[in-house]
């Protein structure tokens, strides 16, 4: 019983991370348009204070800040998932975060939907819940 | 452009390898011993799967900046199948039909969806 609420434990705080992963993009997607500095690797190789400068954006714009202040968190709330746990059950279930950010995209952002989007959100879902089933009722 | 450079390929297939390797440091992370701040500030397995992903975003960006990316795309759900193999190679994890299954799904999924980015 006990390994079994330490699974469920696990599968919840991996779902919270796709939905504050989906919320991190969001923010810095929205950020990214504000920001008018866009870095590339030959950009950076040819002036190296790019960096610098890249990263004071980053720091200055509420959006982008939080944004990647969001990943840190998931970061830690992964590892804190994942500790006696399986990592082969547990990482595929971050592939909800497309899920979460495709609906949003379509709601929030006005993009279209298509069949594509339609038959990997319902992928995905259905993936998911084949490891979170054998995560949450049996014990491995 | 409807050709995808060998050079791109190349860079998207290492970033979702470099990626997978992220995910092994962040389960060698879950596992350090040491707790509060300073476990944390100790965690260099953690911090090395940081930088990993970091890396992995970088030559992601960098290989979907040239070629088609209805082929481009759909190779980073590839990732999820390293994952499994290291898990069973590091932490001995077993490979059951549920999980391959499981993930099968999962980058089919992630792979239309991928292909639905508009």
């Amino acid at each position: 019983m006990e390994e079994r609420a330490a699974a469920k434990r696990s599968f919840w705080l991996v779902f919270l991370c796709t939905l504050i992963g989906a919320g991190a993009q969001m923010l810095i997607k929205r950020g990214a348009g504000a920001l008018t500095l866009h870095v590339t690797l030959p950009d950076v190789v040819r002036d190296p204070t790019l960096i610098v400068r890249y990263a004071i954006g980053i720091i200055t714009n509420p959006l982008l800040f939080l944004g990647y202040a969001l990943y840190g968190v998931n970061t830690l709330l992964m590892a804190a998932a994942l500790k006696g746990r399986e990592l082969s059950l547990l990482f595929p279930i971050i592939a909800l975060t497309y899920v979460w950010v495709s609906i949003l995209s379509v709601t929030v952002l006005g993009e279209q939907m298509n069949w594509f989007r339609g038959v990997g959100i319902a992928l995905i879902v259905a993936g998911v819940s084949i490891l979170g089933w054998r995560e949450t009722k049996v014990d491995g | 452009m409807s050709q995808t450079p060998v050079s791109s390929i190349v860079m998207v297939l290492f970033a979702s390898f470099i990626g997978s390797f992220g995910a092994v440091f962040l389960k060698l992370g879950a596992e350090h011993k040491g707790s509060g701040i300073k476990g944390l500030l100790t965690n260099y397995p953690l911090a090395f799967g940081i930088v990993l992903y970091l890396l992995s975003s970088v030559f992601f960006v960098m290989g979907v900046a040239r070629g088609e990316l209805t082929i481009l795309y759909p190779m980073v759900s590839l990732s999820y199948i390293w994952t499994l193999v290291w898990s069973r190679i590091f932490f001995k994890e077993a490979v059951t039909m549920t999980k391959i299954i499981g993930l099968g799904v999962i980058v089919l999924g992630v792979a239309c969806i991928n292909l639905g980015k508009n």
